[in-house]
Order: C-alpha cells, then sequence, then structure tokens
C-alpha cells in the first residue's frame, strides 16, 4: 500500500469511528437537504426559506467552517488567535481573484483587466494575479496560501515560545499589518474597495437564484467534512495532547512532547480551515474588502466561538450562526445598537456563562458528557 | 509537520559523548553555575547521585534547590560546568522534550496534571511511547500492553478507582500521586521530585514515602523536601545545599548534628526551616 492510499484508507476508517452521532447525521441532512426543499416551495408558502434567507444561511455556514478552526486553536489548545481574519481574507481574496479574472472584458471598461486596475492606471496584469486564471490553482492557493502564511508566522512565534497575551497581541497586529497592506492601492487587490462586481464561477451566473443553492449546498457540505476532520483532530491523542496543553503546558513538556509543533499544527489547520470559509463567502457575499479581514473581525470570531460554548465543536457553529443571525436580523432593525449588544453579549458569556450556549444547553438538561471507558477506546 | 526526533535512537545520534569518570553515577553534576543576571543561584556545584539511590536535596529558601532540578532537567541553562547523564551523556543545551525522553522525569513541587482531563488521559499522554511527534500521535493506538502497564501504574498510586475521574477533582494528595504516576510511565530511570508531600496529610504522607521507597528497585531518585519528619522516613543520603553550592553530605543523623548545617537553618531561620 502507498503511504498516500493507507493515508486516506486511515482517514475514511477515523471518520467513521469518530462517533459523529445521529445529531450530526440529522442535522446535516435538515441544512443540506431539507432548508433547499423549504427554498423550493411556493414563495406564498409559510415555510418557504427565500433566495435572500438561504444566501444567508449560506454566509453564516461559511463563519462556522473558520469557528470550528478558531475552536481547535482556543477553545481546546487554549492559544487565543486574534489575527485569523487574515487567514480568513488570504483564501478569501484567491477565490476573489479568480473570480474577478473570470469577469473578462465584462467590465465596466471592457477590458480585460479587472475595473480598479484600469481605474488606477496599471497597464498589465501583476504577476502574481497570473495564476488565477486557473481554477485549480486558485482552489489550492485558497488552503494553502492561509497555511503557509500560519506556518511561517507560527514556527517563529511559537519557536520563540511567545505565549499567552503575548500572542495574542501579536496575531492582532498582524491582522493590522493584513488590513493596512491589503488597503494600499499599490497591493494591486482593490484597494479599501476590495474586489467585487464578480459575474460568474465556472460559467454559472452569480445571480442566479440556482448558482446560490449550489454554493449554499457545498457550503454545507464542507462544513459537514470541516466537522469530521476537526471531530477526529479532537478525539485522538494528538487532540487530548492539545487539551493537556491548555491545562498544563510545562507538564506536556515532561511528558515527552514538544508543544510547539503541536501548537504549529493546530494553527496552521485552523488557518486553512478560515481560508476555505473566505472562499466560500465571496461568491455568496460578493465582495470582499479589507474591512472583512482586519483587527475587529478578528475578534468578532473569537466572539462567535465563545457565545457557541468554546472546547465543543457544535458550540462554535451554533456560535458563528447564532451571532451571525442576530447581527443580521438586528441590523435590519437598529443599526446603531449592534455594536453595544455585541459587546454586551461577549461580557454576558465571559461572566454568567463561560461555557458558551452548549455549555448552558448541557446544564440544563443535566447532561454530562458521556464518554466510553478509556480503556475500550482505541 | 516538524516531528522532533524524541526516539531515544534519534537523540543517541546528537549526544555528545563524553567520558565520565564516576561509572556508576547516574547523574554527575560537574562544577555546575547558573547565572541569573548576576545572582549565582548555583555556584560551583558537585553532585553524584548513583543507581538507585534516593537522595534528598534540603536547604533553606534560596539554596538553589529547585535551580538544581531546572538544570538538570533543561529549562535552565548553566553559563559553565557539564551535567553527565548515565555513562555519557552531557545534558547542557539539550531542550525538556528531549532529556524527559531520555529518561528523565520531572514532578513539580505544585501538582501539574491535566485537570480536564480523565486520570487515564492522564497517565495515556505520559506513557513512554517511541514517537510522540504530531502525526504519529494523531495516528497511534492504546495497545494491550499500554494499557496493562497504565492499569499496574494506577494500581501503585492508588487510583485505580478513578481512572475515569477529571484529575481536576482529585485532592491534593491524589493530584501528587497522579503526577508521581504520569512521570513512572515514561519509564525515566532518574526522577526529579519536588516536595512531593507538601500540603498533604499525615497518612498521605507516610504512604507517598513507601510510594517513592519502592521505586528504588528500577530507579532513581533526587527528592527535594522541607518536611524532616519525611526526610527521616525516606532518606540514606542527604545533601545540604547552601547558597549555591553543596554544604554537605550524609546520613540524616550526621546532617542534623553537622554544626554547619545548625548554623544555616538556626542561625537565620529560627522560626521557620529549622530541620527539627
Amino acid at each position: 500500500m502507498t503511504p498516500e492510499s493507507s493515508f486516506t484508507s486511515r482517514l475514511a476508517s477515523a471518520a467513521a469511528h469518530t462517533g459523529a452521532g445521529p445529531a450530526f447525521w440529522i442535522a446535516g441532512a435538515i441544512l443540506f437537504a431539507g432548508v433547499p426543499l423549504l427554498n423550493s416551495l411556493p414563495d406564498d408558502s409559510f415555510f418557504h426559506v427565500s433566495d435572500f434567507t438561504l444566501n444567508l444561511l449560506g454566509k453564516f455556514f461559511a463563519f462556522a467552517i473558520l469557528a470550528l478552526g478558531i475552536d481547535l486553536i482556543w477553545g481546546y489548545t487554549g492559544v487565543l488567535s486574534l489575527g485569523h481574519g487574515v487567514f480568513f481574507g488570504l483564501g478569501a481574496y484567491a477565490m476573489g481573484m479568480h473570480l474577478m479574472l473570470g469577469i473578462g472584458t465584462e467590465g465596466v471598461y471592457g477590458n480585460a483587466l479587472p475595473d480598479f486596475m484600469v481605474w488606477n492606471q496599471v497597464e498589465e496584469l501583476p504577476w502574481f494575479w497570473k495564476p488565477f486564471y486557473s481554477l485549480t490553482f486558485s482552489l489550492a492557493a485558497i488552503v494553502l496560501v492561509p497555511m503557509a502564511a500560519a506556518a511561517t508566522f507560527g514556527y517563529v512565534v511559537f519557536r520563540s515560545r511567545i505565549r499567552g497575551v503575548y500572542f495574542s497581541i501579536i496575531t492582532q497586529a498582524l491582522a493590522l499589518v493584513a488590513w493596512l497592506v491589503f488597503n494600499r492601492n499599490e497591493t494591486n487587490l482593490g484597494g479599501t474597495n476590495g474586489l467585487t462586481d464578480f459575474k460568474h464561477i465556472q460559467g454559472f451566473s452569480l445571480n442566479e437564484p440556482s448558482t446560490q443553492l449550489v454554493m449554499y449546498m457545498v457550503t454545507i457540505l464542507f462544513l459537514g467534512l470541516a466537522y469530521v476532520l476537526c471531530r477526529w483532530i479532537t478525539q485522538s491523542r494528538t487532540g487530548r495532547v492539545l487539551i493537556a496543553i491548555r491545562d498544563c503546558e510545562q507538564r506536556v513538556f515532561f511528558s515527552g512532547y514538544s508543544p510547539a509543533s503541536y501548537k504549529l499544527f493546530v494553527f496552521v489547520v485552523s488557518a486553512g480551515l478560515a481560508g476555505l470559509a473566505g472562499a466560500l463567502y465571496v461568491p455568496q457575499v460578493g465582495i470582499i474588502t479589507p474591512n472583512q479581514i482586519g483587527v475587529l473581525p478578528s475578534i468578532e470570531m473569537v466572539i462567535w466561538v465563545a457565545v457557541g460554548g468554546r472546547g465543543t465543536l457544535s458550540g462554535a457553529i451554533i456560535g458563528a450562526a447564532g451571532v451571525n443571525f442576530m447581527r443580521s436580523t438586528l441590523t435590519n432593525h437598529f443599526p446603531e445598537l449592534w455594536p453595544f449588544f455585541l459587546g454586551g453579549l461577549f461580557i454576558a458569556v465571559v461572566m454568567f456563562f463561560p461555557k458558551g450556549i452548549v455549555g448552558l444547553l448541557r446544564k440544563a438538561s443535566g447532561m454530562i458528557p458521556s464518554r466510553k471507558p478509556n480503556s475500550e477506546r482505541a | 509537520m516538524n516531528e522532533s526526533p524524541s526516539t531515544p535512537r534519534a537523540i543517541a545520534g546528537e549526544r555528545k559523548v563524553i567520558g565520565s569518570r564516576h561509572q556508576r553515577s547516574i547523574i554527575y553534576l560537574d562544577n555546575v553555575t547558573v547565572d541569573f543576571d548576576g545572582f549565582k543561584a548555583l555556584n560551583q556545584l558537585n553532585l553524584i547521585v548513583d543507581y538507585h539511590e534516593l537522595r534528598v536535596v534540603i536547604g533553606p529558601n534560596g539554596a538553589g534547590k529547585s535551580t538544581l532540578l531546572d538544570v538538570i532537567s533543561g529549562k535552565v541553562r548553566p553559563v559553565s560546568g557539564r551535567v553527565v547523564f548515565g555513562q555519557a551523556t552531557d545534558l547542557i543545551g539539550l531542550r525538556e522534550h528531549h532529556i524527559a525522553a531520555l529518561g528523565i522525569g520531572r514532578k513539580f513541587q505544585t501538582p501539574s496534571v491535566y485537570t480536564t482531563l480523565p486520570v487515564w488521559d492522564n497517565l495515556d499522554l505520559s506513557l513512554r511511547r517511541k514517537n510522540k511527534g504530531v502525526v504519529a500521535t494523531l495516528f497511534s493506538k492504546l495497545n494491550s500492553e499500554e494499557s496493562d502497564k497504565i492499569a499496574r501504574t494506577l494500581e501503585a498510586i492508588g487510583l485505580t478507582k478513578k481512572s475515569q475521574v477529571l484529575a481536576g477533582q482529585l485532592s491534593h494528595g491524589e493530584k501528587q500521586w497522579l503526577e508521581i504516576g504520569m512521570v513512572l510511565l515514561q519509564d525515566p530511570e532518574l526522577l526529579l521530585i519536588d516536595e512531593p508531600v507538601a500540603g498533604m496529610t499525615e497518612q498521605e504522607t507516610e504512604k507517598t514515602g513507601e510510594l517513592l521507597q519502592s521505586l528504588t528497585d528500577t530507579h532513581s531518585l533526587i527528592v527535594i523536601e522541607h518536611d524532616m519528619e519525611f526526610v527521616r522516613q525516606i532518606a540514606k543520603t542527604v545533601t545540604v545545599l547552601h547558597e549555591g553550592t553543596v554544604l554537605c553530605e550524609g546520613s540524616v543523623e550526621n546532617i542534623q548534628n553537622d554544626p554547619r548545617v545548625i548554623e544555616i537553618y538556626l542561625g537565620r531561620h529560627k522560626e521557620t526551616d529549622a530541620p527539627v
């Protein structure tokens, strides 16, 4: 057996053994098939889910993929990253660049170059844009660019044993730097206005509800895969080492593990998930700007996980979807209240229910997370 | 992913092989000096511990006891001197997890266990394994031999019935035993134990003493302790540290009658650290 095939077969068997329970399959079926079914009902039906709502849900669940990654590094490993907007942005911009080039001469200026370049009097497509004509390259870049960025940054930071609040501050600085760089017109990524006006994806118009429906279903599919991946990691012995790092990093050293390698691993995985989320976000929302990847969004992402319940994967998904749902509802009716509400929510979580929504639910149902006796566990 | 070479064989390649005059010693500190910005926490310290020995190290606060363990376990790097482990391994410059993999286990002063994991998982993670890198650990499975080993350790530390209890819910004494169990599962040749009975009841203290003594069949131990009654229970040889150097070494009786020891304890800290 080649190493690769043994890896995939191991992964498949691992997925089967992660113990993703009936709740996973029921929730998955509802989101993947049920919601699109409701979308196909007649408009005047009470249960009809509008195209607009479906599109919103697609965005929320793209965020949920990112939240899973943040939960891995923060909830499980205890390392608070305030810079995940950057990895989200790298994935989003990679996808955005591909879609941008797909516009071709349909832009306002009828030029093969993206409109903002014409506006900025750029004569020739910059070199780093060229590979993004290829779909394969773009799809790989969506995950690999954020992972490579996280690997480089993480290697330096974790090797230097920067941890705790210092790590958080450095990642926040990273988010600020990324924001500044992406804002500059000279970076050739659309400056403050970002990338927008996408027309189609692989020949399908992005304005078509059917295209958006497929994008929604693809998002749910990837959310399911991301969940299985995270669950597999957290249930493995590596997952227990991550918790051990959170509980007592000093002891982990002396148990013969290198915490830096484990933190780097989980940081890179979570960056890949953030990139994937960004790439799914862009075609559904239709725009990506530096303001969506800077310091503030990075902090907001952490709040989603805190509200949902850190250290539980379902909590990350519930938090991301729930907070963003509240955001859309509230900003529709009281746009100026949202920042106060979000801040209040965070304070409430920290003070009154540190284990988030999932923690509250577990407490309410008196449910103790049941575990198989470890001696029987593989 | 950045696999650390934690297999003993991989580390053997990195070993700086140097000659040791003391062929029977498990650990040999030769003229070790540790300098914290001008303060010499250890000052040309020499210490030799033999195989299967249980050595107790005492000394007033600030004598350098914890620094001594920090140096051996790789947490603190001395400015000069040699630390020779076993026949010919120089430990200076190796990282903590390498040193742990070589066979030196450390039990901290305050219980440091993984509070949100069950007792069983605490022990499972501490088990000596060939490869403790991320990927190997991702795919590793518990075999029956390892499972037996954990069960035996649970027996030895008296926590068999609590194997599924979260470590954070154990009593103080139980946490200390759990940590000793965790260190034992690394199969260390040398155990470094920092104040094992601090905060324990009399009964727990006695049980801990028995546990430590039973280990000398298969291990060597360095124990730091303040509780002189406990020292009398377990010690054959005691080393007294003072201001970063060895003041004297000998049996408990000899130490307690040594005028220099009485001087440093009674002369400075009449109430607190006096060996009774």
